[in-house]
């Protein structure tokens, strides 16, 4: 039977299980909003600003394990998308991006609202398609799918061309995908697993190190298993939180730039390195000759790319994590039959010592005020409030940091946070998406004054879409973090860094038909979190914080991770900042 | 990441979907991280669904190493095969426009001989030379043409194949260093 193209957009959306698309129309896609009018089973939800669609595709797609899907049309939103886009691919997202397009016969003619989308978003996604044929929009709508959500995730665009939408044509839909080019490959080498496994048995001082990729390989209890069966401490990458429960013994919180410092410590201190999905970022690593330096490091991923790309590692393993982890458990379980030596138990008795004193003596810390609220508090008292079982998504700064650093996370796909791209802006419309895919649960956007407002339009859509997403604004009247550098690193010539006063958070949320609250007491911040949580409307809750709060410890860029520094500098560190050009 | 290696040039062939911005998907690749294109030849294949690509890059064996695996996680790309240091046949094209006084086209003439090169082009003042070979080859010719007066020249960029009776992909090895990866699917093959 013959369709319209856009259509047949629809029905092999519908074949692939969405029911959920953010979006906002134009021109080039109207054939397909006019399609949606009475297509069933499929929610559309209308955002003002199409980075905003992207972003909660996001939110959807991580809390979901699902495939986050989008929906704009041609040349502005296209580009308007571009943000969302890299967003999704630094932080392996697996999303699928439609855009709009101009005829295909006025394709390269500067026709109105044209832009070159697939060579503008080419270097931002996963892989991305033009359809010039409606023959082709089954097959290619299935592979889209199937490379965002494969191997290692992320974005995929399709730039579909408005007669492409309007001329019938016939639906192909095939059973299966086959791409000869494209086999991620999912089983690690049984010979890798096994040096892997070997390695570990004799470790005196291993730590586990894991990232995002234990989150998209579903592959919690899978560690879990390894850590407890060899009493492994474990530390996790920001995009690894809620990987493994923060609460657990053998949990050592962040590592990295603004990670704890005993995890910094052990990582550094550590003779055997385990990295699991993660990919040695170099906010993790610091210095990179000075990162691990006494490890073997044994790394699993299924990114062959990753692999040895920063860091050279000496047990590559290409494969899915769950997998690979399974079989780990397996080998490692076989070599621990026979019981360890006297002296590796002895170093493991020491070195289980050694990170206890550390966690003892150099906890993540501030100092309490009864006069101003600390942004630490808050952070705390949300935990405290939710028991670690909300969704929390964040903007980019110093209070994305606190709630990496102050929130007990318990569980895996509750927290979505702009990793690779550190993008600001990302916190609301993301929240959203997290409370389209979860209807009915808490979800707190725990953001900066300087980030919400880069995409605060969105409280428009939460009110109007009936998401009643929580935001609570850490505000300190400007971006802390960029005072943050410019008082340890630029010598306190602070520039272009306030945002004193406007707007009024409160009123803006009753403007938008979204309560407002706002506290500028310690005292007050645990009833007003009571009343946010217990509010069935979005709620836009605006702390008064204490502007000249830093994030501790803090790696300056350029340093190694024994470098960190866990409270402000004294002079005579700035003057060496200051003399470096990467800052130490 | 620590450098291990002089750099020196890598000869990389590469089959590829013959699809639509394959080919600027592999240009971006380049010009996005960073990495020296020295050449690149692109070309169908027995099969018309695939085209094959002959990239000369510089770079030393970390720089070659991640290129390749970039190369290879292009969903478009379905092959990559280091030929370096493997024994291979490399050619290149070149057409070359050179004056051709009455004084010096003899001359002319027997250095083309030499070099196997063939004349496609003949005008009273000028002759069009076309040759074959690998780069050495070819730059010494350039070289002795050079004082005649070169108008133009065009270059293929190189194309290369392994030698031998079957055709062998040889898996890009990991630079022999403590500490590297050793497992030769690192690289990650779609076959
Ligand atoms: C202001 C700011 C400060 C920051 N400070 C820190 C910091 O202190 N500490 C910190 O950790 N980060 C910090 N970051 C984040 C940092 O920039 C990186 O985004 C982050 O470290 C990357 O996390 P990851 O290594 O887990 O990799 P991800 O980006 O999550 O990548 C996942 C890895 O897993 C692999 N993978 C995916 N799926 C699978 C699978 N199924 N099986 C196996 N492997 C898979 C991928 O190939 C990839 O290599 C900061 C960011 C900002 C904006
Ligand atoms: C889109 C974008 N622009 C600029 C930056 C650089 N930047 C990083 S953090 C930051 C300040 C963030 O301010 P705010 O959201 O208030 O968070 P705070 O650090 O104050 O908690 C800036 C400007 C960025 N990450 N993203
Ligand atoms: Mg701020």
């Amino acid at each position: 039977m013959k369709m319209a193209g856009a259509r047949i957009v629809l029905e092999c959306l519908k074949r692939q299980g969405v029911d959920l698309i953010f979006g906002l129309p134009g021109g080039a896609v109207l054939p397909i909003y006019d399609a949606l009018y009475d297509f069933e089973g499929l929610r559309h939800i209308l955002v003002r600003q199409e980075a905003a669609a992207g972003h909660a595709a996001e939110g959807y797609a991580r809390t979901s394990g699902r495939v986050g899907v989008c929906l704009v049309t041609s040349g502005p939103a296209a580009t308007n998308l571009v943000t969302a886009l890299q967003d999704a691919m630094m932080d392996s997202i697996p999303i699928v991006a439609f855009t709009g397009q101009v005829p295909t016969h006025l394709i390269g003619n500067d026709a109105f609202q044209e832009a070159d989308n697939v060579g503008i978003t080419r270097p931002c996604t996963k892989h991305n398609f033009l359809v010039k044929d409606g023959k082709d929009l089954g097959p290619i709508i299935r592979e889209a799918f199937h490379i965002a959500s494969t191997g290692r995730p992320g974005p995929v665009h399709v730039d579909l061309p408005k007669d492409v939408l309007v001329k019938e044509w016939d639906l192909v839909w095939p059973a299966q995908v086959h791409m000869r080019s494209y086999n991620p490959n999912y089983d690690g080498h049984p010979g890798q697993i096994k040096r892997a496994a070997k390695l570990l048995a004799r470790a005196k001082k291993p730590v586990l190190y894991v990232g995002g990729g234990v989150i998209s390989a579903d592959a919690s209890a899978e560690l879990r298993e390894l850590a407890e069966m060899a009493q492994i401490p474990l530390t996790q990458t920001l995009m690894g939180l809620g990987s493994f429960p923060m609460e657990h013994p053998l949990s050592l919180d962040m590592l990295g730039m603004h990670g704890s410092y005993y995890a910094n410590m052990a990582v550094h201190h550590s003779d055997v390195l385990v990295a699991v999905g993660a990919r040695f970022d170099d906010r993790v690593t610091g210095r990179v000759d000075a990162f691990a330096p006494h490890a073997e490091i044994i790394h699993i991923d299924i990114d062959p790319s990753s692999i040895s790309k920063n860091i050279k590692v000496d047990v590559p393993i290409v494969g899915d994590c769950r997998r690979v982890l399974v079989k780990l458990v397996e080998a490692l379980r076989e070599e621990l039959r026979e019981e360890p030596a006297p002296a590796i138990r002895e170093g493991r008795r020491q070195w289980a010592a050694q990170i206890a004193e550390w966690k003892r003596d150099f906890p993540f810390r501030y100092e309490w005020s009864d006069d101003v609220v600390k942004p630490q508090h808050v952070v705390q008292e949300i935990s405290n409030a939710t028991g670690g079982e909300a969704f929390i998504v964040t903007g980019v700064g110093q209070h994305q940091m606190w709630a990496a650093q102050y929130y007990k996370f318990k569980h895996p796909r509750m927290w979505c946070t702009s990793g690779g791209l550190g993008t600001m802006g990302y916190g609301l419309p993301t929240a959203m998406g997290v409370q389209a895919a979860n209807p009915g649960k808490l979800v707190i956007n725990i953001d900066g004054d300087g980030s919400f407002q880069m995409n605060s339009q969105e409280l428009a859509t939460c009110f109007t879409e009936g998401l009643p997403v929580k935001t609570v604004i850490i505000n300190n009247s400007g971006h802390g973090m960029v005072r943050q550098w410019q008082r340890i690193i630029y010598k306190e010539r602070y520039c272009a860094i306030d945002l004193p006063g406007v707007p009024d958070w409160v009123r803006l949320a009753e403007a938008y038909g979204c309560v407002g609250l706002r506290v500028t007491k310690p005292s007050e911040v645990v009833p007003a979190i009571e009343k946010m949580i217990s509010t069935p409307a979005p709620v836009v809750l605006d702390v008064c914080v204490d502007k000249d709060e830093c994030v501790f410890p803090m790696v300056p860029a350029g340093g190694a991770n024994t470098d960190m520094i866990l409270e402000p500098p004294t002079r005579e560190v700035r003057d060496k900042a200051a003399k470096s050009q990467t800052g130490f | 990441m620590q450098n291990g290696n002089e750099p020196r040039k890598h000869t990389i062939a590469v089959l590829v979907e013959n699809k639509f911005g394959v080919l600027s998907r592999v240009a971006g690749l380049f010009s996005a991280r960073g990495y020296n294109i020295e050449s690149m030849s692109v070309g169908e294949t027995l099969d018309p669904s695939i085209s094959r690509m002959t990239l000369v890059v510089r770079g030393d064996e970390f720089v070659i190493e991640q290129a390749t695996k970039q190369l290879h996680k292009l969903i478009d790309v379905i092959k990559v095969t280091d030929l370096t240091d493997e024994s291979h046949v490399e050619r290149e094209l070149v057409l070359i426009r050179v004056n051709a006084e009455p004084s010096n086209r003899a001359e002319i003439l027997r250095t083309a001989d030499i070099f196997r090169a063939r004349v496609v082009d003949v005008t009273p003042v000028s002759f069009v030379l076309e040759a074959t070979g690998d780069e050495g080859k070819l730059e010494a010719l350039i070289e002795l043409l050079r004082p005649m007066g070169i108008q133009e020249l065009v270059r293929t960029g190189k194309v290369a194949i392994a030698r031998g009776p079957k055709t062998r992909v040889r898996r890009v090895e990991a630079p022999r260093k403590p500490r590297v990866a050793d497992d030769p699917r690192v690289v990650g093959f779609a076959d």
